[in-house]
């Protein structure tokens, strides 16, 4: 273990910025990719009269 | 009576197949991430050259690899589906681009947040660099024409052909750092020798890789079923399971 202290560890010798800039940013976009094709895979697809295009799920 | 494996290139079999996959490749990419971060900013020293900021690469090799392996893999199966016809090969194709593409950015990304304080540049016009951004290119120009084109059919066999004809930039991109003089640094890891690093780094960045790995099966797969139900949503055997 070479982190003396909590702000050690989130300081990163000082390139806190960069490390948890790529860390955070990765994290973001991962969680947002499950949130939108669970959502996808939920929306409810009807009964389509035509096939073809992809369906725009439960319309207003 | 043999094992029919080719039932499964059905989407309605291969449908509640996926759904079963889907819990299993989840918890081996959170059990993988899990230990591979503790490795990665536990047990792992610090780099003598770089100091804190190299630890980036248990993120940026891990996407950048994945972003190669899922463009061959995509490709592989929209050439299955234009080749000999197979709905669910094609699907398979539309399923992996989003995530292809999103390892493309990550790797974009955290490399830009590497470059900085190791180069002194966010972005240079280097050989690896241009040709991973000519990668993300190909993934949405792949995912745009696929969307462009109404027709389901004609649209996998268009996407195809352009997906196919990008196979040329992924050993482009591989191979540039040895063919070019690039700021890039070449590769650290390789099939043929010793891995120029600690022993625990290259522990943490392989399990980063396996957790990177299992996660783009596991959101693939759910998008694979995304799709099916989209694309047989006419179909008999959706209407009571879906």
């Amino acid at each position: 273990m070479h982190w003396g202290s909590v702000s050690e560890f989130f300081a990163m010798g000082g390139y806190g910025l960069y490390v948890w800039g790529s860390y955070g940013v990765t994290a973001l976009v991962l969680f947002m990719e499950v949130v939108l094709v669970r959502r996808r895979a939920r929306t409810p697809t009807g009964i389509a009269g035509h096939t073809g295009d992809y369906p725009t799920g439960t319309e207003k | 009576m043999a094992l029919n494996i080719w039932k499964y290139a059905s989407p309605q079999t291969f449908f509640p197949l996926a759904g079963r996959m889907i819990p299993v490749f989840t918890v081996l990419a959170i059990v993988f991430a899990v230990v591979g971060l503790y490795i990665g900013f536990f047990v792992a020293p610090t780099d003598f050259q770089q100091g804190e900021v190299y630890r980036i690469i248990f993120i940026h090799v891990p996407a950048a690899w994945m972003s190669m392996f899922i463009y061959l893999v995509m490709a592989f199966w929209a050439g299955v589906g234009l080749t000999f016809n197979t709905r669910l090969s094609s699907m398979m194709a539309h399923a992996l681009a989003p995530t292809g593409a999103l390892m493309t950015f990550i790797a974009l990304w955290t490399g830009s947040l590497w470059g900085k304080p190791t180069w002194g540049t966010w972005w240079v016009w280097d050989a690896r660099l241009t040709s991973e951004l000519i990668l993300l290119f190909l993934y949405v120009g792949y995912m745009a024409l696929a969307a462009a084109i109404d027709d389901v059919r004609r649209a996998d066999k268009a996407s195809a052909v352009l997906a196919l004809v990008g196979v040329v930039n992924v050993p482009i991109i591989y191979f540039s750092v040895q063919w070019w003089n690039t700021l890039h640094q070449g590769a650290s890891v390789n099939l043929t020798r010793a891995p120029s690093m600690a022993a625990s780094m290259l522990t943490g960045m392989l399990l980063m890789a396996l957790a990177f790995w299992m996660y783009s099966i596991a959101v693939s797969l759910l998008r694979v079923r995304a799709i099916i139900r989209e694309r047989e949503r006419d179909a008999a055997w959706l209407q009571d399971s879906a």
